[in-house]
């Protein structure tokens, strides 16, 4: 791997004076290279007892008994909760979904009923995690197995169980999304291609720390307090509060180092509600820590999703005129964050291409699988592995090179801002540079040379591309596309900067980071602006909802903090300094304050510079030596900003609107090296070539690249939570998932180029889950090593040595699934 | 008949300091660096033996601890995270994990220190892919490894 990772910046950054955009040292780094870092299962109080969950072992079935006497009798086990108990203390969870998802009755526990293997029937409470574990043993539990439905194709067939009696069927969520005229689209085209089905299948970042808690009850103010790693608290209270019939205000949500989230712990609300109510029951603090197994078993999985009937429309030359297709996406057994996939992929609707008529119908089913939620990339990287699938199998069929099909349709720098066909507005970019850039650096030009090389050794040479978007900062009005009737619009985020007694500079966010350095980069954004050193700020640890720092969508998920986050700063950091200006002409006489500036950590008068007060003196003024100031001062020197992205509500009828208020992209490129003997293949080659507009921290910028690109290639080879007929999932831990090692990287090299965006205060677009081009680049690129040798089409997302040796030695089998017809 | 001994008085040291506590025959040493002595900077990521975040060095060995029972080091001298650096110093490794940006959200961190700890002990100028080899028992999800790898190799002489 030495010299592996290159960088390159074909469109150099203008250097200017201040911190953002360099890449310094990370504030988060000296605690958690001492392992002072504090992760959930750190927390401790005293007389603690330790849950765990009783699963169940069948993907369908009636519970007809439960008995937790024995267990209960086990010295030094605390006390139980079933389901039964859950459904009398709770109401269900809010449903996003308009009916029949609406129907669904979701508790905290099962209910009378289990749908998926490994779904919580029973928590046991213990003073040690061992003895939780035991106890849970001697719970005993009848079922009444029923038939599980595991494959989404067959869901609604006649006959099939239904896992949700109350929705009458197993279908949860339909839309029609058309936009443009198919018909002269279909019309106009020379070819049409066909593909009968895709699968884009299901897996998840798996974060090395699962989910977790401990959660202690107040029961004078009956208030609890959730020390816990959701990424997401301001959407879990607003699913708490109400299904525990309690104001927000009674859940503290806190935290301070998380282990990796990925999307992968936003819904945990239904552990964190039997946290509660044990807590509660039982009087003492409740620790949950999940073991890897369980979170296997149970937690966000990603959506995986069939498109069936595509039809493309072409023009000879590889114009893509549009298409058609429909999404099959198999939710799982429960509706936990959906079926928001249902429409979170029209941020990305035409992906980077610029054909302006499609049509897709969307049907989310359940299964007896667990529930899927949001993981990196969620519901845009199914759907633009599908347009990236689409752009390779067209070109496949027709014969034309994948470069030149992009180049051709590709949306051009001189269109940004460009409108997609659903009224999203790409903010900026410039696709063809960038391709060019990593075709570059991977040395396309050579490729054919190296192709011929590889064919001398015995081994077949493909190359791919995957481009894709990753949009941020939601406008979570596109919810009500899913259901009219919702009240959300919008985004928000908020941060707080004062100035203390000392001079202190103290900054809260309301995000709850998983390793992205906002801690760092919130520092560079305010020394900038208040003209000090980034060591004079300290930008506190993780996230407490009493801080006054959060708003309804605060958190860390969907590329948005570069956004969100740092404008929320910005603002606060911005009303701070003039504040210390407003201080600063008080205490000196009433100079203007236009004529004050900020410098070395205190204010002075520009063309007096003697004239100087420092930070700490302004926050002893105020705070503690303020008799004499002006009664209209207005000063506090603790300021509160709310960033809010400037969105309409979408139209709901025309499903049109802009849905998110960035557009970061990425151009990968995967070469591999295939042995026709097995069907095991290398990625020997690799290149990432990002565009987030203004970076901050570039480093912190090029490890969610790195990162991203190392989930995307797990996934593409080996990841995938596979289940057997029965419901059993096959990959419980990491010994049957397998997800990339050192060992297993290939060389990478990494570029950029900086457009930024004309929309948000810091030119910045979020960023971190463009992953999902490594996907699609390794599709392709497999698809392209087997060109010439049985043309198989590849049509899973999913690759591993198995299935490439099957399209090896038997093409038929894809090929059947693609036809061209003159149009 | 006597009762079935299920606990046991064990004394280990842990990065210098020795510890006398009774744990039970079947805890994992993890289990007991972590909940019994509040030793908190080694993690656990898996039930598998598969991700390497509880990695510490026993008695010279690398080991992870979550294979090992507390009863089994009764005796032995542990260094974990915690030790690495003295009076608040970062080790050259340590420092290159910062400088290279080889960690985003730190879970994985301590044991992949550990884990080159005892590489760059054992070699200290290790080959590429001796390097990925000593790494290869310990799971980052966040990094995709090139920077720690660099950071590794940064810190070898």
């Amino acid at each position: 791997m030495s010299d592996m990772s290159t960088t390159v910046a074909p469109a150099p950054v203008e250097v200017k004076k201040g911190w953002a955009g360099q890449s310094v040292p990370r504030k988060e780094d000296k605690r958690l290279v001492q392992g002072e870092g504090v992760f959930v299962d750190d927390v401790k109080r005293h007389g603690m007892g330790y849950v765990f969950f009783v699963r169940s072992p069948y993907a369908h079935a009636h519970i007809t008994s439960i008995d937790v006497s024995q267990a209960e009798a086990i010295k030094g086990v605390y006390g139980t909760l079933t389901g039964e108990e859950v459904a009398s203390l709770t109401d269900p969870f809010f449903q996003l979904s308009t009916p029949p998802g609406a129907h669904l009755k979701d508790f905290a526990l099962a209910v009378g009923k289990v749908r998926y293997v490994g779904e919580a029937v029973v928590a046991v409470v213990a003073e040690t995690r061992e003895l939780a574990r035991d106890a849970s043993e001697l719970v005993e539990i009848e079922y009444e197995p029923l038939d599980p439905v595991t494959d989404a194709r067959r869901a609604q067939d006649d006959g099939v169980e239904i896992l949700h009696e109350d929705s009458g069927s197993n279908l949860m969520w339909e839309g029609v999304y058309e936009w443009g005229d198919l018909d002269a689209a279909f019309a106009e085209a020379d070819k049409i291609v066909k593909i009968d089905e895709l699968h884009f299948h299901r897996f998840n970042s798996t974060p090395l720390e699962t989910d977790g808690a401990l959660v202690e009850y107040n029961r004078g103010v009956g208030q609890w307090t959730l020390y816990t790693n959701n990424q997401f608290p301001g959407f879990a209270a607003i699913m708490m509060g109400p299904a525990m019939r309690c104001g927000l205000d009674k859940l503290r949500f806190v935290t301070q180092d998380i282990g990796g989230g990925f999307g992968n712990k936003i819904t945990s609300h239904p552990q964190l509600v039997v946290c509660c109510l044990l807590a509660r029951k039982l009087n003492r603090p409740i620790q949950w820590t999940e073991w890897r197994t369980d979170f296997h078993l149970s937690m966000s999985h990603g959506n995986e999703r069939w498109f069936h009937d595509t039809e493309v429309a072409v023009k000879s030359d590889g114009t893509l005129l549009g298409f058609r297709t429909k999404a099959l996406d198999d939710a799982g057994a429960w509706l936990r964050y959906e079926p928001l996939g249902g429409v979170i992929w029209a941020q990305v609707t035409p992906g980077m291409y610029r054909w302006r008529n499609i049509r897709l119908e969307f049907t989310q089913v359940a299964t007896n699988k667990a529930p899927v939620s949001p993981n990196r990339g969620y519901s845009r990287m199914q759907h633009l592995w599908f347009t990236e699938r689409v752009i390779d199998i067209v070109a496949h069929e027709l014969g034309l090179d994948p470069v030149e099909v992009r180049k051709r349709n590709y949306i051009r720098a001189e269109d940004m801002p460009y409108e997609t066909p659903n009224g999203c507005v790409y903010d900026s970019g410039d696709y063809a540079q960038m391709l060019d850039v990593a075709l570059g650096l991977i040395g396309h030009d050579g490729i054919e040379a190296r192709r011929a090389e590889a064919s001398a050794r015995g081994k077949l040479l493909g190359v791919g591309i995957g481009s894709t978007l990753d949009s941020g900062t939601n406008n979570f009005g596109q919810s009500r596309m899913i259901n009219p009737e919702l009240q959300f619009s919008g985004n928000n985020e908020v941060a707080t900067v004062k100035l203390d007694i000392f001079g202190e500079i103290v900054v809260t966010l309301g995000t709850t980071p998983q390793g992205q350095g906002h801690e760092t980069t919130a520092a560079q954004v305010v020394a900038d602006i208040l003209s000090c050193s980034i060591d004079d700020v300290q930008v506190r640890a993780g996230h407490d909802s009493y801080w006054n720092s959060h708003a309804g969508f605060s958190g860390t998920y969907a590329s948005q903090f570069a956004v969100t986050g740092l404008s929320a700063v910005k603002g606060a950091t911005e009303m701070l300094a003039a504040e210390i200006k407003k201080l600063a002409s008080a205490i000196f006489g009433g100079v203007p304050v236009e004529a004050l500036e900020l410098a070395d950590g205190g204010v002075r008068i520009a063309e007096n510079p003697d004239a100087f007060l420092p930070f700490m003196a302004c926050g002893a003024i105020i705070n503690a030596n303020n008799a004499g100031l002006p009664e209209d001062l207005g000063v506090t020197l603790n300021c509160r900003y709310v960033y809010r992205p400037p969105f309409q509500v979408p139209d709901v009828e025309k499903k049109f609107g802009n849905l998110t208020l960035t557009y970061a992209a990425q151009v990968h490129v995967a070469v591999v090296e295939i042995d026709p003997e097995t069907g095991a293949y290398e990625v020997v080659d690799y290149a990432a070539v990002d565009d987030c507009g203004k970076r901050i921290h570039p480093q912190i910028v090029e490890g969610q690249v790195m990162g991203a690109t190392a989930q995307a290639l797990g996934a593409a080879t080996h990841e995938q939570f596979e289940y057997d007929a029965e419901g059993n999932l096959l990959t419980p831990n990491f010994y049957d998932y397998h997800v990339p090692h050192a060992l297993d990287m290939p060389p990478l090299k990494t570029g950029s180029i900086e457009s930024p965006s004309p929309f948000t205060p810091l030119g910045t677009k979020g960023m971190g889950e463009g992953g999902g081009a490594g996907i699609h680049a390794v599709c392709a690129a497999v698809q392209d090593a087997l060109r010439g040798h049985g043309d198989a089409i590849v049509w899973d997302s999913c690759n591993p040595y198995h299935r490439v040796w099957e399209m090896l030695s038997n093409p038929g089998a894809s090929r059947s699934l693609v036809s061209v017809v003159d149009a | 008949m006597s009762a079935v001994e299920t606990s046991r008085t064990i004394v280990v040291t842990i990065n210098g300091t020795e510890y006398e506590r009774e744990v039970e025959a079947r805890k994992l040493l993890i289990h007991f660096i972590r909940d019994d002595l509040d030793l908190t900077g080694s993690h656990i990521g898996c039930d598998t033996g598969n991700c390497g975040a509880c990695s510490v060095i026993v008695d010279g060995t690398l080991v992870k601890s979550c294979m090992m029972l507390a009863v089994q080091a009764d005796g032995a001298s542990v260094e974990t995270v915690e030790g690495l650096s003295e009076g608040g110093e970062l080790t050259a490794l340590q420092q290159a994990f910062s400088d290279h940006h080889a960690l985003q959200c730190g879970y994985c961190t301590p044991g992949m220190l550990m884990s080159a700890t005892a590489l760059l002990r054992a070699n200290p100028s290790p080959g590429d892919d001796e390097i990925k080899k000593a790494l290869q028992g310990n799971i980052c999800r966040c990094t995709g490894y090139w920077n720690i790898f660099e950071a590794v190799k940064a810190a070898s002489r």
